[in-house]
Protein backbone atom coordinates (compact mmCIF):
# COMPACT_ATOMS: atom_id res chain seq x y z
CA UNK A 1 0.00 0.00 0.00
CA UNK A 2 2.32 2.58 -1.47
CA UNK A 3 -0.02 4.02 -3.75
CA UNK A 4 -0.82 7.29 -3.14
CA UNK A 5 -4.71 6.55 -1.96
CA UNK A 6 -3.10 4.08 0.07
CA UNK A 7 -1.23 5.98 2.09
CA UNK A 8 -4.59 8.01 2.81
CA UNK A 9 -6.40 5.31 3.54
CA UNK A 10 -3.88 4.17 6.02
CA UNK A 11 -4.67 6.96 7.87
CA UNK A 12 -8.20 7.32 7.76
CA UNK A 13 -8.19 3.76 9.37
CA UNK A 14 -6.00 4.43 12.15
CA UNK A 15 -7.73 7.66 12.60
CA UNK A 16 -10.70 5.52 12.82
CA UNK A 17 -9.31 3.43 15.31
CA UNK A 18 -7.94 6.01 17.51
CA UNK A 19 -11.50 8.11 17.26
CA UNK A 20 -12.53 4.89 19.33
CA UNK A 21 -14.91 3.87 16.37
CA UNK A 22 -14.26 0.28 17.29
CA UNK A 23 -15.62 0.34 20.19
CA UNK A 24 -19.22 -0.19 18.82
CA UNK A 25 -18.00 -4.02 18.67
CA UNK A 26 -19.09 -4.16 22.15
CA UNK A 27 -22.40 -3.12 21.83
CA UNK A 28 -22.49 -6.31 19.28
CA UNK A 29 -21.33 -8.30 21.91
CA UNK A 30 -23.38 -7.45 24.18
CA UNK A 31 -26.14 -8.15 21.73
CA UNK A 32 -25.01 -11.92 21.17
CA UNK A 33 -24.49 -12.39 24.68
CA UNK A 34 -27.80 -11.29 25.72
CA UNK A 35 -29.22 -13.50 22.52
CA UNK A 36 -27.24 -16.68 23.00
CA UNK A 37 -28.42 -16.57 27.14
CA UNK A 38 -31.82 -16.58 25.74
CA UNK A 39 -32.23 -18.30 23.30
CA UNK A 40 -30.03 -20.81 24.84
CA UNK A 41 -32.68 -21.22 27.28
CA UNK A 42 -35.79 -21.54 25.55
CA UNK A 43 -34.06 -24.04 23.31
CA UNK A 44 -37.02 -25.23 21.01
CA UNK A 45 -34.81 -26.37 17.69
CA UNK A 46 -34.31 -23.08 16.10
CA UNK A 47 -31.28 -21.68 17.90
CA UNK A 48 -29.80 -21.39 14.75
CA UNK A 49 -32.20 -19.51 12.74
CA UNK A 50 -32.71 -16.68 15.19
CA UNK A 51 -29.02 -16.39 16.14
CA UNK A 52 -28.35 -15.93 12.73
CA UNK A 53 -31.01 -13.48 11.54
CA UNK A 54 -30.29 -11.46 14.67
CA UNK A 55 -26.68 -11.68 14.09
CA UNK A 56 -26.69 -10.80 10.61
CA UNK A 57 -29.02 -8.21 11.11
CA UNK A 58 -26.99 -5.84 13.50
CA UNK A 59 -23.88 -6.86 11.32
CA UNK A 60 -26.00 -4.75 9.01
CA UNK A 61 -27.58 -2.36 10.55
CA UNK A 62 -24.32 -1.07 12.75
CA UNK A 63 -22.43 -1.32 9.43
CA UNK A 64 -25.24 0.76 7.58
CA UNK A 65 -24.70 3.69 10.25
CA UNK A 66 -20.94 3.32 10.49
CA UNK A 67 -21.30 3.48 6.96
CA UNK A 68 -23.36 6.86 6.54
CA UNK A 69 -22.18 8.65 9.59
CA UNK A 70 -18.77 8.11 9.27
CA UNK A 71 -19.14 8.33 5.25
CA UNK A 72 -20.84 11.48 5.11
CA UNK A 73 -17.87 13.38 7.43
CA UNK A 74 -14.99 11.63 5.22
CA UNK A 75 -14.28 14.96 3.20
CA UNK A 76 -16.03 17.21 5.15
CA UNK A 77 -14.04 17.03 8.29
CA UNK A 78 -11.13 17.51 6.42
CA UNK A 79 -12.25 20.33 4.71
CA UNK A 80 -13.68 21.81 8.21
CA UNK A 81 -10.77 21.75 10.27
CA UNK A 82 -8.66 23.14 7.37
CA UNK A 83 -6.28 19.58 7.32
CA UNK A 84 -6.78 19.38 3.57
CA UNK A 85 -5.00 22.28 3.05
CA UNK A 86 -1.34 20.95 4.14
CA UNK A 87 -2.29 17.84 2.41
CA UNK A 88 -3.62 18.92 -0.80
CA UNK A 89 0.31 21.16 -0.90
CA UNK A 90 1.89 17.25 -1.00
CA UNK A 91 1.67 16.13 -4.68
CA UNK A 92 -1.78 14.00 -3.88
CA UNK A 93 -4.43 15.04 -6.75
CA UNK A 94 -7.60 15.40 -5.12
CA UNK A 95 -9.08 11.82 -6.67
CA UNK A 96 -6.61 10.51 -4.93
CA UNK A 97 -7.00 11.64 -1.92
CA UNK A 98 -10.81 10.98 -2.31
CA UNK A 99 -10.16 7.57 -2.96
CA UNK A 100 -8.02 7.19 -0.18
CA UNK A 101 -10.75 8.32 2.03
CA UNK A 102 -13.06 6.04 0.27
CA UNK A 103 -10.81 2.72 0.88
CA UNK A 104 -9.97 3.85 4.47
CA UNK A 105 -13.25 3.33 5.50
CA UNK A 106 -13.95 0.02 3.35
CA UNK A 107 -11.20 -0.68 5.50
CA UNK A 108 -12.67 0.00 8.84
CA UNK A 109 -15.56 -1.19 7.70
CA UNK A 110 -14.09 -4.57 7.21
CA UNK A 111 -12.25 -4.89 10.44
CA UNK A 112 -15.01 -4.23 12.09
CA UNK A 113 -17.40 -6.64 10.37
CA UNK A 114 -14.66 -9.12 10.90
CA UNK A 115 -15.00 -9.14 14.21
CA UNK A 116 -18.38 -9.04 14.16
CA UNK A 117 -18.27 -11.98 12.03
CA UNK A 118 -16.46 -13.57 14.76
CA UNK A 119 -18.93 -12.94 17.27
CA UNK A 120 -21.55 -14.43 15.53
CA UNK A 121 -19.75 -17.46 15.02
CA UNK A 122 -18.96 -17.58 19.34
CA UNK A 123 -22.89 -17.06 19.83
CA UNK A 124 -23.99 -20.08 17.26
CA UNK A 125 -20.88 -22.05 19.44
CA UNK A 126 -22.29 -21.13 22.70
CA UNK A 127 -25.59 -22.55 21.35
CA UNK A 128 -24.09 -25.76 21.08
CA UNK A 129 -24.75 -26.03 17.55
CA UNK A 130 -22.16 -27.61 15.26
CA UNK A 131 -20.81 -26.00 12.38
CA UNK A 132 -21.80 -27.50 8.98
CA UNK A 133 -21.35 -26.92 5.24
CA UNK A 134 -24.53 -25.02 4.55
CA UNK A 135 -22.90 -22.44 6.85
CA UNK A 136 -21.18 -20.88 4.00
CA UNK A 137 -24.30 -19.67 3.37
CA UNK A 138 -23.65 -17.24 6.30
CA UNK A 139 -20.49 -15.82 5.20
CA UNK A 140 -21.73 -15.53 1.79
CA UNK A 141 -24.76 -12.83 3.50
CA UNK A 142 -21.71 -11.34 5.44
CA UNK A 143 -20.08 -10.62 1.85
CA UNK A 144 -23.03 -9.10 0.70
CA UNK A 145 -23.25 -6.72 3.55
CA UNK A 146 -20.04 -6.16 2.82
CA UNK A 147 -20.85 -5.11 -0.93
CA UNK A 148 -23.88 -3.11 0.14
CA UNK A 149 -22.13 -1.22 2.48
CA UNK A 150 -19.41 -0.35 0.07
CA UNK A 151 -22.37 0.56 -1.75
CA UNK A 152 -23.56 3.09 0.92
CA UNK A 153 -20.36 4.98 1.74
CA UNK A 154 -19.79 5.27 -2.45
CA UNK A 155 -23.02 6.89 -2.18
CA UNK A 156 -22.28 8.98 1.20
CA UNK A 157 -19.15 10.33 -0.19
CA UNK A 158 -20.92 11.52 -3.40
CA UNK A 159 -23.45 13.58 -1.61
CA UNK A 160 -20.80 15.22 0.90
CA UNK A 161 -18.72 16.39 -2.11
CA UNK A 162 -21.30 18.93 -2.75
CA UNK A 163 -24.04 18.67 0.40
CA UNK A 164 -23.92 19.21 4.44
CA UNK A 165 -23.00 16.37 6.29
CA UNK A 166 -27.17 16.65 7.54
CA UNK A 167 -28.46 16.59 4.12
CA UNK A 168 -26.20 14.02 2.64
CA UNK A 169 -27.05 11.74 5.95
CA UNK A 170 -30.58 11.94 4.46
CA UNK A 171 -29.85 11.57 1.18
CA UNK A 172 -28.30 8.32 1.62
CA UNK A 173 -30.35 7.27 4.11
CA UNK A 174 -33.44 8.20 0.94
CA UNK A 175 -31.61 6.43 -1.52
CA UNK A 176 -30.84 3.28 0.81
CA UNK A 177 -34.34 2.75 1.77
CA UNK A 178 -35.65 3.49 -1.96
CA UNK A 179 -32.87 0.78 -3.23
CA UNK A 180 -34.19 -1.67 -0.86
CA UNK A 181 -37.50 -1.24 -1.81
CA UNK A 182 -36.81 -0.92 -5.93
CA UNK A 183 -38.46 -4.36 -6.78
CA UNK A 184 -41.31 -3.51 -4.69
CA UNK A 185 -41.90 -0.07 -6.92
CA UNK A 186 -41.40 -2.00 -10.15
CA UNK A 187 -43.76 -4.97 -9.05
CA UNK A 188 -46.47 -2.05 -8.15
CA UNK A 189 -46.24 -0.74 -11.63
CA UNK A 190 -46.61 -3.76 -12.85
CA UNK A 191 -50.13 -4.44 -11.29
CA UNK A 192 -51.29 -1.09 -12.70
CA UNK A 193 -51.69 -2.54 -16.38
CA UNK A 194 -51.41 0.54 -17.42
CA UNK A 195 -48.07 0.59 -19.72
CA UNK A 196 -47.01 4.29 -18.85
CA UNK A 197 -46.96 3.92 -15.43
CA UNK A 198 -45.34 0.26 -15.66
CA UNK A 199 -42.63 1.36 -17.79
CA UNK A 200 -42.14 4.48 -15.34
CA UNK A 201 -42.11 2.44 -12.64
CA UNK A 202 -39.50 0.29 -13.89
CA UNK A 203 -37.59 3.32 -15.17
CA UNK A 204 -37.35 3.87 -11.21
CA UNK A 205 -36.30 0.60 -10.67
CA UNK A 206 -33.48 0.46 -13.21
CA UNK A 207 -32.03 3.67 -11.80
CA UNK A 208 -32.02 3.17 -8.14
CA UNK A 209 -29.09 1.11 -6.75
CA UNK A 210 -30.85 -2.57 -6.30
CA UNK A 211 -30.46 -2.63 -2.18
CA UNK A 212 -32.76 -5.62 -2.15
CA UNK A 213 -30.35 -8.00 -3.80
CA UNK A 214 -27.80 -7.86 -1.21
CA UNK A 215 -29.68 -9.03 1.76
CA UNK A 216 -29.88 -12.84 1.63
CA UNK A 217 -29.95 -12.88 5.90
CA UNK A 218 -33.21 -14.50 5.17
CA UNK A 219 -31.56 -17.19 3.00
CA UNK A 220 -28.70 -17.91 5.89
CA UNK A 221 -30.96 -18.21 8.29
CA UNK A 222 -32.74 -20.61 6.94
CA UNK A 223 -29.81 -22.61 6.28
CA UNK A 224 -30.24 -22.55 2.80
CA UNK A 225 -27.55 -22.20 -0.27
CA UNK A 226 -27.24 -18.80 -2.06
CA UNK A 227 -26.74 -19.27 -5.92
CA UNK A 228 -23.56 -18.79 -7.29
CA UNK A 229 -25.10 -16.46 -9.70
CA UNK A 230 -25.68 -14.06 -7.49
CA UNK A 231 -22.37 -13.82 -6.00
CA UNK A 232 -21.19 -12.57 -9.33
CA UNK A 233 -24.11 -10.42 -10.20
CA UNK A 234 -23.85 -8.80 -6.93
CA UNK A 235 -19.98 -8.35 -7.08
CA UNK A 236 -20.19 -6.91 -10.56
CA UNK A 237 -22.73 -4.67 -9.97
CA UNK A 238 -21.79 -2.90 -6.52
CA UNK A 239 -18.19 -2.75 -8.28
CA UNK A 240 -19.71 -0.80 -11.07
CA UNK A 241 -21.73 1.26 -9.23
CA UNK A 242 -19.10 2.19 -7.32
CA UNK A 243 -16.12 3.12 -9.90
CA UNK A 244 -19.30 5.09 -10.59
CA UNK A 245 -20.11 7.11 -7.61
CA UNK A 246 -16.02 7.56 -7.37
CA UNK A 247 -15.78 9.35 -10.63
CA UNK A 248 -18.89 11.25 -10.17
CA UNK A 249 -17.36 12.52 -6.79
CA UNK A 250 -14.26 12.91 -8.39
CA UNK A 251 -15.40 15.08 -11.13
CA UNK A 252 -17.62 17.01 -8.53
CA UNK A 253 -14.98 17.83 -5.77
CA UNK A 254 -12.35 17.88 -8.55
CA UNK A 255 -13.81 21.82 -9.12
CA UNK A 256 -14.57 22.69 -5.42
CA UNK A 257 -13.20 26.13 -3.93
CA UNK A 258 -12.36 24.96 -0.34
CA UNK A 259 -13.81 27.76 2.19
CA UNK B 1 18.33 34.28 -13.91
CA UNK B 2 15.97 31.19 -16.01
CA UNK B 3 12.74 30.55 -15.69
CA UNK B 4 11.01 32.28 -12.41
CA UNK B 5 10.17 30.57 -9.44
CA UNK B 6 6.59 31.91 -9.35
CA UNK B 7 4.78 33.86 -12.22
CA UNK B 8 1.42 35.32 -11.60
CA UNK B 9 -0.62 36.53 -14.33
CA UNK B 10 -3.87 38.54 -13.82
CA UNK B 11 -5.01 36.26 -11.19
CA UNK B 12 -8.33 37.18 -9.80
CA UNK B 13 -10.60 35.57 -7.48
CA UNK B 14 -14.36 36.83 -7.07
CA UNK B 15 -16.01 35.47 -3.83
CA UNK B 16 -19.95 34.73 -4.18
CA UNK B 17 -21.75 37.23 -0.91
CA UNK B 18 -24.83 37.93 0.65
CA UNK B 19 -27.66 35.41 1.71
CA UNK B 20 -28.22 33.49 -2.54
CA UNK B 21 -24.42 34.08 -3.02
CA UNK B 22 -25.65 35.49 -5.90
CA UNK B 23 -23.92 38.94 -5.82
CA UNK B 24 -19.59 38.96 -6.36
CA UNK B 25 -16.77 40.77 -4.47
CA UNK B 26 -13.77 40.70 -5.89
CA UNK B 27 -10.59 40.11 -3.59
CA UNK B 28 -7.78 39.68 -5.81
CA UNK B 29 -7.85 42.08 -8.57
CA UNK B 30 -5.54 41.23 -11.87
CA UNK B 31 -2.35 40.23 -10.15
CA UNK B 32 0.77 40.41 -11.77
CA UNK B 33 3.52 39.16 -10.56
CA UNK B 34 7.35 37.33 -10.67
CA UNK B 35 8.96 35.90 -7.87
CA UNK B 36 12.70 34.93 -8.95
CA UNK B 37 14.49 32.03 -8.20
CA UNK B 38 16.47 32.18 -4.79
CA UNK B 39 14.57 35.29 -3.74
CA UNK B 40 12.83 36.07 0.13
CA UNK B 41 9.62 37.64 -1.26
CA UNK B 42 7.41 39.73 1.24
CA UNK B 43 4.13 39.72 0.44
CA UNK B 44 2.21 42.65 2.20
CA UNK B 45 -0.66 44.20 3.36
CA UNK B 46 -3.18 44.42 6.04
CA UNK B 47 -5.83 41.84 7.14
CA UNK B 48 -8.40 41.05 4.05
CA UNK B 49 -5.94 42.59 1.29
CA UNK B 50 -6.14 38.84 -0.25
CA UNK B 51 -2.76 37.40 0.45
CA UNK B 52 -4.35 34.22 1.89
CA UNK B 53 -6.73 33.90 -1.40
CA UNK B 54 -3.59 34.63 -3.52
CA UNK B 55 -2.21 31.35 -1.91
CA UNK B 56 -5.27 29.33 -1.77
CA UNK B 57 -5.28 29.82 -5.48
CA UNK B 58 -1.61 29.10 -6.48
CA UNK B 59 -2.07 25.91 -4.03
CA UNK B 60 -5.56 25.06 -6.22
CA UNK B 61 -7.27 25.07 -2.56
CA UNK B 62 -9.82 27.41 -4.55
CA UNK B 63 -10.19 28.33 -7.85
CA UNK B 64 -9.46 31.66 -10.34
CA UNK B 65 -12.15 33.76 -11.40
CA UNK B 66 -9.50 34.68 -14.27
CA UNK B 67 -5.94 34.65 -14.49
CA UNK B 68 -3.50 31.77 -14.17
CA UNK B 69 -0.32 30.85 -12.68
CA UNK B 70 3.17 28.97 -12.87
CA UNK B 71 5.21 27.33 -10.31
CA UNK B 72 9.01 26.79 -11.29
CA UNK B 73 7.58 26.97 -14.91
CA UNK B 74 5.02 24.47 -14.33
CA UNK B 75 1.00 25.14 -14.44
CA UNK B 76 -0.22 25.17 -11.08
CA UNK B 77 -2.49 22.27 -12.00
CA UNK B 78 0.10 20.09 -12.23
CA UNK B 79 -0.07 18.11 -9.14
CA UNK B 80 3.17 16.30 -9.64
CA UNK B 81 4.82 19.97 -9.39
CA UNK B 82 3.96 20.24 -5.68
CA UNK B 83 6.63 17.56 -5.25
CA UNK B 84 9.08 20.69 -5.33
CA UNK B 85 6.80 23.26 -3.15
CA UNK B 86 5.96 23.49 0.29
CA UNK B 87 3.33 25.32 2.11
CA UNK B 88 2.02 26.68 5.42
CA UNK B 89 -1.11 27.72 5.54
CA UNK B 90 -2.86 30.57 7.37
CA UNK B 91 -3.50 29.43 11.17
CA UNK B 92 -2.59 25.40 10.09
CA UNK B 93 -4.22 22.99 11.74
CA UNK B 94 -3.65 19.05 11.46
CA UNK B 95 -4.67 15.64 12.72
CA UNK B 96 -5.95 15.48 15.68
CA UNK B 97 -4.98 11.89 16.13
CA UNK B 98 -1.59 12.17 14.89
CA UNK B 99 2.11 13.00 16.42
CA UNK B 100 3.76 15.13 15.59
CA UNK B 101 6.25 12.65 14.22
CA UNK B 102 3.42 10.37 12.92
CA UNK B 103 2.31 13.69 10.91
CA UNK B 104 5.93 14.78 9.13
CA UNK B 105 5.87 10.35 8.15
CA UNK B 106 2.53 10.55 6.84
CA UNK B 107 3.25 13.43 5.17
CA UNK B 108 6.74 13.11 3.35
CA UNK B 109 5.27 9.16 2.40
CA UNK B 110 4.09 11.68 -0.68
CA UNK B 111 7.41 12.69 -1.48
CA UNK B 112 8.33 8.98 -1.26
CA UNK B 113 11.63 8.98 0.73
CA UNK B 114 12.10 5.25 1.66
CA UNK B 115 11.26 4.52 5.59
CA UNK B 116 14.84 4.98 7.28
CA UNK B 117 15.66 8.49 5.17
CA UNK B 118 12.22 9.59 6.59
CA UNK B 119 12.86 8.93 9.69
CA UNK B 120 16.06 11.50 9.68
CA UNK B 121 14.77 14.05 8.12
CA UNK B 122 11.79 13.94 10.50
CA UNK B 123 14.05 14.29 13.79
CA UNK B 124 16.32 17.07 12.27
CA UNK B 125 13.22 19.03 11.16
CA UNK B 126 11.50 18.12 14.74
CA UNK B 127 14.97 19.44 16.08
CA UNK B 128 15.24 22.43 13.76
CA UNK B 129 11.48 23.66 14.67
CA UNK B 130 12.14 23.21 18.33
CA UNK B 131 9.52 20.41 18.85
CA UNK B 132 12.17 17.75 19.53
CA UNK B 133 10.26 17.26 22.90
CA UNK B 134 7.14 16.73 21.79
CA UNK B 135 7.75 14.54 19.00
CA UNK B 136 5.40 11.91 20.35
CA UNK B 137 2.87 13.81 22.18
CA UNK B 138 -0.57 13.80 19.79
CA UNK B 139 -1.41 17.08 18.29
CA UNK B 140 -4.81 17.79 19.80
CA UNK B 141 -2.38 18.70 22.74
CA UNK B 142 -0.40 21.01 20.76
CA UNK B 143 -0.74 25.19 21.51
CA UNK B 144 -1.39 27.34 18.95
CA UNK B 145 2.36 28.35 18.57
CA UNK B 146 3.22 24.56 18.30
CA UNK B 147 0.85 23.72 15.41
CA UNK B 148 2.79 26.66 13.66
CA UNK B 149 6.14 25.12 14.42
CA UNK B 150 4.34 21.97 13.01
CA UNK B 151 3.17 23.48 10.05
CA UNK B 152 6.82 25.28 9.17
CA UNK B 153 8.11 21.77 9.31
CA UNK B 154 5.47 20.23 6.98
CA UNK B 155 6.72 22.89 4.79
CA UNK B 156 9.80 21.88 4.30
CA UNK B 157 10.75 18.49 5.55
CA UNK B 158 11.17 17.47 1.99
CA UNK B 159 13.60 19.94 0.52
CA UNK B 160 11.23 21.33 -1.63
CA UNK B 161 12.43 24.16 -3.70
CA UNK B 162 9.62 26.87 -3.33
CA UNK B 163 8.30 27.81 -0.25
CA UNK B 164 4.81 29.14 0.59
CA UNK B 165 4.42 30.91 3.98
CA UNK B 166 1.15 32.62 5.21
CA UNK B 167 1.81 34.25 7.97
CA UNK B 168 4.78 32.59 9.41
CA UNK B 169 5.49 34.47 12.25
CA UNK B 170 1.57 34.50 13.62
CA UNK B 171 1.05 32.72 17.07
CA UNK B 172 4.75 32.82 17.84
CA UNK B 173 6.65 34.51 20.62
CA UNK B 174 9.51 36.73 20.00
CA UNK B 175 12.17 33.77 20.44
CA UNK B 176 9.58 31.73 18.31
CA UNK B 177 9.90 34.35 15.61
CA UNK B 178 13.27 34.63 15.50
CA UNK B 179 13.78 31.44 14.73
CA UNK B 180 11.46 31.62 12.29
CA UNK B 181 13.40 34.33 10.36
CA UNK B 182 16.40 32.19 10.77
CA UNK B 183 14.77 29.22 9.39
CA UNK B 184 13.82 31.63 6.25
CA UNK B 185 17.58 32.92 6.21
CA UNK B 186 18.32 29.00 6.16
CA UNK B 187 16.35 28.75 2.94
CA UNK B 188 17.57 31.65 1.32
CA UNK B 189 21.31 29.81 1.71
CA UNK B 190 20.25 26.58 0.26
CA UNK B 191 19.19 28.44 -2.66
CA UNK B 192 15.27 27.82 -2.03
CA UNK B 193 12.94 30.53 -3.11
CA UNK B 194 10.74 31.65 -0.27
CA UNK B 195 7.31 33.43 -0.78
CA UNK B 196 5.59 34.54 2.75
CA UNK B 197 2.30 36.99 3.26
CA UNK B 198 2.15 38.94 6.53
CA UNK B 199 0.50 41.89 7.52
CA UNK B 200 3.66 42.69 9.93
CA UNK B 201 5.99 45.16 8.19
CA UNK B 202 9.18 44.36 9.95
CA UNK B 203 9.59 41.10 9.43
CA UNK B 204 9.71 41.33 5.76
CA UNK B 205 11.69 44.83 6.16
CA UNK B 206 13.92 42.54 7.94
CA UNK B 207 14.03 39.73 5.77
CA UNK B 208 12.88 40.27 1.98
CA UNK B 209 15.18 40.76 -1.10
CA UNK B 210 11.97 42.39 -2.41
CA UNK B 211 8.53 42.67 -1.16
CA UNK B 212 4.83 43.19 -2.90
CA UNK B 213 2.39 45.36 -0.95
CA UNK B 214 -1.33 44.27 -1.83
CA UNK B 215 -4.36 46.53 -0.81
CA UNK B 216 -7.87 45.75 -1.27
CA UNK B 217 -7.10 42.89 -3.34
CA UNK B 218 -5.10 45.40 -5.70
CA UNK B 219 -0.90 45.14 -5.85
CA UNK B 220 0.27 48.74 -4.96
CA UNK B 221 3.78 48.34 -5.16
CA UNK B 222 7.04 45.81 -5.60
CA UNK B 223 10.19 46.55 -4.93
CA UNK B 224 13.15 45.91 -2.99
CA UNK B 225 12.38 47.24 0.97
CA UNK B 226 15.01 49.98 0.53
CA UNK B 227 13.34 51.11 -3.22
CA UNK B 228 10.15 51.45 -1.77
CA UNK B 229 11.46 53.77 1.02
CA UNK B 230 13.63 55.81 -1.32
CA UNK B 231 10.81 57.27 -2.30
CA UNK B 232 10.14 59.24 0.78
CA UNK B 233 11.27 62.54 1.83
CA UNK B 234 14.23 61.86 3.98
CA UNK B 235 14.79 63.52 7.11
CA UNK B 236 17.55 64.32 9.55
CA UNK B 237 17.68 63.14 13.48
CA UNK B 238 19.25 65.41 15.92
CA UNK B 239 20.20 64.31 19.96
CA UNK B 240 21.35 67.15 22.12
CA UNK B 241 21.64 68.68 25.74
CA UNK B 242 22.64 71.82 27.06
CA UNK B 243 25.41 72.46 28.86
CA UNK B 244 25.33 73.33 32.45
CA UNK B 245 23.04 76.24 32.81
CA UNK B 246 22.74 77.36 29.35
CA UNK B 247 19.55 77.82 27.49
CA UNK B 248 18.40 76.20 24.55
CA UNK B 249 16.87 77.89 21.58
CA UNK B 250 12.92 77.72 22.95
CA UNK B 251 11.25 76.85 19.28
CA UNK B 252 13.79 73.69 19.10
CA UNK B 253 12.96 72.35 22.78
CA UNK B 254 9.20 73.01 21.83
CA UNK B 255 9.29 70.69 18.54
CA UNK B 256 11.64 68.13 20.48
CA UNK B 257 10.91 65.31 22.38
CA UNK B 258 12.63 65.05 25.72
CA UNK B 259 14.07 61.77 27.34
CA UNK B 260 15.87 62.54 30.69
CA UNK B 261 18.49 65.72 29.69
CA UNK B 262 17.94 64.69 25.82
CA UNK B 263 16.43 66.19 23.66
CA UNK B 264 15.27 64.32 20.16
CA UNK B 265 14.54 66.27 17.43
CA UNK B 266 13.68 65.55 13.98
CA UNK B 267 14.25 68.15 11.04
CA UNK B 268 13.44 68.28 7.06
CA UNK B 269 16.97 67.88 5.43
CA UNK B 270 17.02 71.65 4.48
CA UNK B 271 16.74 72.41 7.44
CA UNK B 272 19.59 70.61 8.78
CA UNK B 273 22.52 73.50 8.95
CA UNK B 274 19.97 76.06 10.49
CA UNK B 275 19.08 73.89 13.04
CA UNK B 276 22.81 73.04 13.95
CA UNK B 277 23.72 77.01 13.86
CA UNK B 278 20.70 77.70 16.30
CA UNK B 279 22.19 74.77 18.46
CA UNK B 280 25.85 75.98 18.27
CA UNK B 281 24.87 79.54 19.06
CA UNK B 282 23.65 78.29 22.58
CA UNK B 283 26.61 76.10 22.78
CA UNK B 284 24.60 72.63 23.04
CA UNK B 285 26.18 69.44 22.88
CA UNK B 286 25.13 67.92 20.17
CA UNK B 287 25.31 63.74 20.52
CA UNK B 288 24.03 62.36 17.03
CA UNK B 289 22.92 63.66 14.10
CA UNK B 290 21.37 60.89 11.40
CA UNK B 291 19.63 60.54 8.48
CA UNK B 292 15.78 59.30 9.53
CA UNK B 293 15.09 56.21 6.73
CA UNK B 294 11.17 56.05 6.69
CA UNK B 295 10.39 52.69 7.56
CA UNK B 296 8.50 50.66 5.15
CA UNK B 297 5.49 51.28 7.87
CA UNK B 298 5.62 54.35 7.04
CA UNK B 299 5.47 53.58 3.78
CA UNK B 300 2.04 50.65 4.44
CA UNK B 301 0.34 53.47 6.10
CA UNK B 302 0.78 56.21 3.61
CA UNK B 303 0.01 53.63 1.05
CA UNK B 304 -3.01 52.26 2.91
CA UNK B 305 -4.61 55.77 3.29
CA UNK B 306 -7.51 54.92 5.91
CA UNK B 307 -8.13 56.99 8.97
CA UNK B 308 -5.53 56.36 11.26
CA UNK B 309 -8.10 54.84 13.77
CA UNK B 310 -8.07 52.06 11.22
CA UNK B 311 -4.71 51.08 11.86
CA UNK B 312 -5.42 49.41 14.97
CA UNK B 313 -6.19 46.40 12.48
CA UNK B 314 -2.27 46.52 11.47
CA UNK B 315 -0.05 44.82 13.74
CA UNK B 316 3.15 46.73 14.20
CA UNK B 317 5.36 44.76 15.68
CA UNK B 318 8.70 47.77 16.88
CA UNK B 319 11.92 44.96 16.62
N1 LIG C 1 -14.47 31.98 1.35
C1 LIG C 1 -14.68 33.30 1.26
N2 LIG C 1 -15.90 33.77 0.94
C2 LIG C 1 -16.14 35.08 0.80
N3 LIG C 1 -15.21 36.05 0.98
C3 LIG C 1 -13.97 35.65 1.32
C4 LIG C 1 -13.64 34.27 1.47
N4 LIG C 1 -12.34 34.19 1.81
C5 LIG C 1 -11.86 35.45 1.85
N5 LIG C 1 -12.84 36.34 1.57
C6 LIG C 1 -12.70 37.80 1.49
O1 LIG C 1 -11.63 38.10 0.63
C7 LIG C 1 -10.87 39.18 1.12
C8 LIG C 1 -9.42 38.80 1.20
O2 LIG C 1 -9.26 37.85 2.23
P1 LIG C 1 -7.87 37.17 2.54
O3 LIG C 1 -7.28 36.67 1.28
O4 LIG C 1 -8.09 36.18 3.62
O5 LIG C 1 -7.00 38.38 3.07
P2 LIG C 1 -5.63 38.40 3.88
O6 LIG C 1 -5.07 37.02 3.90
O7 LIG C 1 -4.78 39.37 3.15
O8 LIG C 1 -5.94 38.87 5.26
C9 LIG C 1 -11.49 39.58 2.45
O9 LIG C 1 -12.31 40.68 2.24
C10 LIG C 1 -12.29 38.38 2.83
O10 LIG C 1 -13.41 38.74 3.58
MG1 LIG D 1 -4.57 35.92 5.54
Amino acid sequence: MSSLPGIVAINTFREAVRDRVLYNLIFFALIMIGAAIIVGQISIGIERQVIVNLGLSAISIIGLIMAIFIGVGLVYKEIEKRTLYSLLSKPLPRWEFLTGKYVGLLITLTVNTFFMTLGLAAALFYVGRPFVRSDVSILVAIYFILLELALVTAFALFFSCFSSPMLSTLFTLGIYVAGVFAPDIRNLGDLTHNSAIQSGARAIYYVLPNFHNFNSIALAAHGDAIPLALLWQNTLYALLYVVLLLLASSAVFSRRNLK
Amino acid sequence: MSTAAIEIVGLTKDYPVGFWRKRMRRSLDSLNLQVEEGEIFGFLGPNGAGKTTTLKLLMRLIFPTAGTARILGRSIGDTRMHRDIGYLPEQPYFYDHLTARELLDYYTRFSGYPAAERRDRIARMLERVGLSSAADVQLRKFSKGMLQRVGIAQAIVHDPKVVFLDEPMSGLDPIGRREVRDIILDLKQQGRTVFFSTHILSDAEMLCDRVAVLHLGQLRGVGAPGEIVSIEVHGVEILFESREGRPLPLDLIQRATRTGQRYRIEVPEAELYPTLGQLRDCDARILSVSTVRPTLEDYFFRLVDRPKEAHAAVEVNVP
